[in-house]
């Protein structure tokens, strides 16, 4: 087991506590950047489908796992995120310009929409936000002229400094866009998470009367809460829809957002980590499943199958496991470091749900 | 002036009257406490106080600001902090992170800043450390740090929900029943904490507390309150001996069944 000498203040706020968590990072990072040598095209694809899937739910992960506000809708702000990027790159805006802009966007309407929302707590604020989700369908249709309505749009290809990212033609150079996207992500919300704001956030989720008490405007981190998280999953939602290569109104339709939901909650509710694992889950539960069934010799797809076995994985771990894969590796890992002296029963005090799930 | 002045304020629930027609001075450096039976309207005046509640009528003033033309965000900029009867920590986070919330009153950085993690946001965290570090000092509060608040025993959950409330270097704290539910012990330490709030740090304290022990020996005055009226005011042996207060918490015939008792030992 390791200890932790905190010998000056920045020991709690730098992003690695030590040398090690440094350097196992670094080795995470150095095998990201390898991957496309070490696996095939279609792997890496798939690689970059969790990528993607991961910045969606880290985009969730702060709305829900951070601040407590469950939301069914963002499906309907990967779709902004996706239709404006991809609108703004079709009027000859540069791609790299038009994906942050987009994320701004996404962002603000995000906010807009929020505000209105913020009396409504727990399973309410859910409905209310799933019916924007389905709504949002029915508006990609009406606004055919712009977004191509049902048959869809087929976006043009990324040009990056005149460099043409086309996911057939050369898909490690869009698996290391969709890696620096996720990197980037990732580091503003761990910032976030050491800065008043992410404290606020927590207070928000935990207890929002005694975080008026203490000086923090709950409407207001609220929206912020709602803006961010908006923006990185409209991030996601244009790196989806560009990914997938063409789209319509019902690529973003509202089971994608529960879909997301689910894969924070099976990731681990709170962590970023959890946003990550649920997303290798969400992305390669498909593939493990073709490839049982091809074992077990059925050559016909069983329709339905995948939804279902998505959701006994969540009601097994909403039963055993609130806190996610993450949460399981925790525990995990401080059965090692104690071994031999860890206890069965030690996390029993801790099994406790976010507020997020429990209902008011 | 008096840093806090309630003038004639009336609270009703429906039917209810939670608080009526009340008035009451907190100077500057006291320790003030407001005692009662169970629902005589004591924590409804902390509400009030943080603006959780609106008044019928009345005035709530602090330091010359007019408390309720304020949001209850905005309370605390002023320098009011408060605890709660029923500890209202952040369960989910660790202790140093609940007592940095608490310094919430000082943050400057804006959002872009924060999301970039500049140097001055970095600057700013570590001030706020120092601060809170001050505190964890002052309560001794080091062993749990880094402890989850869901982890701990209540009595360090009472502790570290006073700590929050230091933590805002408020100039008013308010404090509700600070001693409920702790031992002896623990009740000891509260009493010295209390004082060295007080005294060390100059900041002035009103408190609900139950605990006519504790009162007696911190407040320098007390009000008693019964079903939101004031019964009475002074120091803590005047208030405990006033004959209102007794008949409100023994019953109205108390004071001549033991006046009889006497007469028949006699």
């Amino acid at each position: 087991m390791r200890f932790h000498f905190k010998t000056t203040y920045d020991d709690d706020i730098r992003l690695f506590i030590d040398g090690w968590k440094l350097f196992l990072y670094g080795a995470l990072l150095v095998l990201m950047l390898a991957l496309p040598w070490m696996i095939d095209s279609f792997y890496l694809g798939e690689a970059n489908n969790v990528l993607i899937w991961a910045v969606c739910g880290l985009g969730l992960m702060l709305l829900t796992g951070q601040t407590g506000q469950a939301s069914l809708g963002h499906s309907a702000f990967m779709a902004l995120g996706c239709y404006s990027c991809v609108l703004m790159m079709q009027a000859g805006v540069p791609f790299i310009i038009a994906l942050p802009v987009a994320g701004v966007i996404t962002g603000c309407i995000g906010a807009l929409i929020a505000i209105p929302a913020l009396k409504l707590h727990g399973v309410y604020l859910a409905i209310a936000t799933l019916a924007l989700a389905i709504l949002a369908d029915d508006i990609i249709v009406l606004l055919e002229p712009w977004t191509g309505g049902v048959s869809g749009i087929v976006p043009p290809d990324i040009v990056i400094f005149g460099y043409v990212v086309n996911r057939w033609g050369n898909p490690t150079e869009w698996y290391y866009m969709t890696l620096v996207v996720t990197l980037v992500v990732t580091l503003l919300y761990r910032n976030l998470l050491r800065a008043p704001l992410g404290r606020s956030f927590a207070a928000v989720r935990d207890s929002e009367i005694s975080a008026q008490a203490m000086g923090v405007d709950v409407a207001r981190t609220k929206t912020i809460a709602f803006g961010l998280s908006c923006a990185i999953t409209g991030l996601g939602g244009a790196l989806m829809g560009l990914f997938a290569g063409a789209f319509n109104n019902e690529t973003f339709n509202f089971l994608l957002s529960i879909q997301l939901l689910m894969m924070i909650v099976v990731g681990g509710l709170g962590f970023i980590h959890g946003a990550f694992l649920g997303a290798i889950v969400i992305a390669f539960l498909p593939q493990l499943l073709s490839i049982v069934s091809d074992m077990m010799g059925s050559g016909v797809a069983i329709p339905g199958l995948e939804s279902a076995v998505f959701g006994v994985i969540l009601i097994v771990f909403i039963l055993f496991e609130p806190m996610g894969l993450y949460g399981r590796w925790l525990k995990f890992r401080v059965f090692l470091e104690l071994f031999p002296f860890a206890r069965k029963d030690m996390f029993k005090r801790q099994k406790s749900y976010l507020k997020t799930e429990r209902l008011r | 002036m008096s840093l806090l002045e309630i003038e004639g304020v009336t609270l009703k629930f429906g039917g209810v009257t939670a608080v009526n027609n009340l008035s009451m001075k907190v100077e500057e450096g006291e320790v003030f406490a407001l005692v009662g039976p169970n629902g005589a309207g004591k924590s409804t005046v902390f509400n009030l106080i943080s603006r959780f509640y609106t008044p019928v009528s009345g005035s709530i003033k602090f330091d010359g600001h007019d408390l309720l033309q304020m949001s209850p965000h905005e309370v605390p900029s002023l320098g009011i902090a408060r605890t709660f009867q029923n500890i209202e920590l952040f369960h989910q986070a660790t202790v140093l992170q609940n007592l940095l919330v608490g310094r919430h009153r000082h943050r400057k950085a804006g959002l872009v800043p924060q999301l970039l993690h500049l140097p001055s946001v970095r600057a700013e965290e570590r001030a706020h450390r120092e601060a809170v570090e001050e505190v964890i000092d002052f309560l001794d509060l080091q062993p749990y740090r880094d402890k989850m608040i869901a982890g701990l025993p209540y009595g360090v959950r009472k502790v570290v929900e006073l700590g929050r409330a230091l933590a805002s270097k408020p100039r008013l704290l308010l404090l509700d029943e600070p001693a409920s539910g702790l031992s002896v012990e623990e009740t000891q330490n509260m009493r010295w904490w209390i004082d060295d709030i007080r005294r060390q740090m100059g900041i002035t304290v009103l408190m609900v507390e139950h605990d006519m022990g504790l009162v007696g020996k911190v407040s320098d005055r007390v009000l008693a309150l019964a079903d939101g009226a004031k019964l009475a005011e002074g120091t803590p042996a005047e208030v405990q001996s006033h004959p209102a207060v007794i008949e409100a918490y023994l019953g109205t015939s108390a004071i001549s069944k033991t006046a009889d008792a006497k007469g028949a030992r006699t």
